[in-house]
This record gives structure tokens, sequence and C-alpha cells, in this order.
């Protein structure tokens, strides 16, 4: 198993410390008090694409509800990270790591790795690649698990 | 006596020059640096006609078939 610097417990790292910038340009999502899912995304990673239109699908079932999808791109060259985003054109934040400075900092084990943070900030669950059906379901429990939480105290 | 004298040396030998594969430091592509892994000039069968010739060589010379490439689209991803 590969190893990840950031376990489930423990505080995502913020994204404007790492120079995360917001691919349609404006501000980066507000997370704060919010559950949110971080996907580590790059425009060479073919499941990468293949996870897009499930997470449209989780933007649009449950955006309503207050889930923040947050997909951030760590492609070297932002060219390719902004060609990927229009092509696909998701209804979700979709961020660029440029220095990639966030994804060094987590240490993802693999490409994709998407990460379920509670409404505190804490990483809950971690899912390593994506895998179809078989990942969104798995995601969509969590999903529905979090959001039935009432907003915790960090 | 000379044969197991012999095996207990490759032993030793194997060791000392396998021991370093352990090593931590060693440097390995990160799931983030993959970008080059993934293009398309780096697959080994972008040419059909070179592919079809490479798998009859391999076939003609070692009796072996397919166990080539790399998973998850170039990139090892997933």
């Amino acid at each position: 198993m590969a190893r990840a610097d950031v376990k489930v417990g423990e505080t995502f790292p913020a994204f404007v410390a790492a120079g995360v910038v917001n691919l349609a340009g404006g501000d980066l999502p507000a997370t704060a008090g919010r559950v949110v899912l971080v996907d580590f995304w790059a425009s060479w990673c073919a499941p990468c694409k293949a996870s897009f239109p499930a997470m449209a699908k989780l933007h649009a079932d449950y955006a309503g509800r207050g889930l923040v999808i947050a997909a951030v791109g760590i492609d070297e060259k932002p060219a390719a990270a902004t060609a990927f985003w229009k092509k696909l054109a998701p209804p979700f934040a979709t961020l660029h790591d440029p220095e990639q400075k966030l994804v060094k900092q987590v240490v993802v084990p693999t490409m994709p790795t998407s990460y379920l943070l509670g409404r505190d900030g804490r990483v809950r669950f971690i899912h390593e690649g994506f895998h179809g059906d078989a990942t969104d379901r798995e995601i969509r429990k969590e999903i529905e698990l979090l959001l039935a939480e009432k907003n915790k105290p960090s | 006596m000379k044969i197991s004298r012999l095996l207990l040396l490759a032993l030793v030998v194997g060791t000392a020059l396998f021991s370093g594969c352990a090593n931590g430091n060693l440097a390995r592509v990160k799931p983030w640096e993959r970008a080059t892994l993934a293009d398309y000039t780096m697959r080994s069968d972008r040419d059909p006609l070179h592919t079809a010739m490479a798998e009859h060589v391999f076939f003609s010379r070692e009796t072996a078939a397919g166990g080539r490439g790399v998973g998850g689209s170039g990139c090892g991803c997933n």
C-alpha cells in the first residue's frame, strides 16, 4: 500500500496557503463548516477523466444539501489543466495546484485520490483511484453520513 | 560440503548486492509526477504494424504472448 501523509482524522491543508487557484477565476469555494469532497486529478489521467461525470452527478444530487466538491488539478502545465477543464465543463469548483504544493503536502497515494472532509475540516474517508460504480456507491453512503452529522466545533 | 559453501557464498553476495533495494531513499516517481509516462510517445504499442511485428517475434522466439504494457492509461493511475 502506498504511503500517504494526510490520513483519516487529520486536518486537510488549506487551499489558500498552497497557492491553489480557481480555473474559472474568482474566489476559491467556501468550505468552512461544510462537507467537502476534494478530488485530485490530472489531464493525463484517464481514470480522473472517467470520474468527472460521476462527480457532476454527485454535485447535482448533493450541492443543494451543502456538499462542496473541489476538484484540484495537479498538471505542471497550466494550459493542459485549463484545456481539460474547458473540454469537460464540470459544474463543480475546479481548481489548479500550479506548483504542486498542495499535492506534495497531502502526498496522494495514487491518481486520482479523493478525500471526504467532515464539517470540522478533518479527513473522514479516503478513496484511492476511481473504480466506477463501486466507488460512486461508497462515496454516496459516506456523503449521506457526513451530511447527517450536525455542525461540530473544530 | 563444497556445494553448501558455494551456496552460502552466493547467499552472502546476493544479500550484499540486493540489500540496497530495501533503501527507503531510492528515487521513485510520485503519482503526481507521471505526466511524461502517460504521454503518447511513451506507449510501446502506438504503431500497430510495429506492435504486430514485435508480438510475432516474441511468440516465435520465446513462445511468449502478452504481458507487456503499463496499466492505468500508461501512467500507472488507479
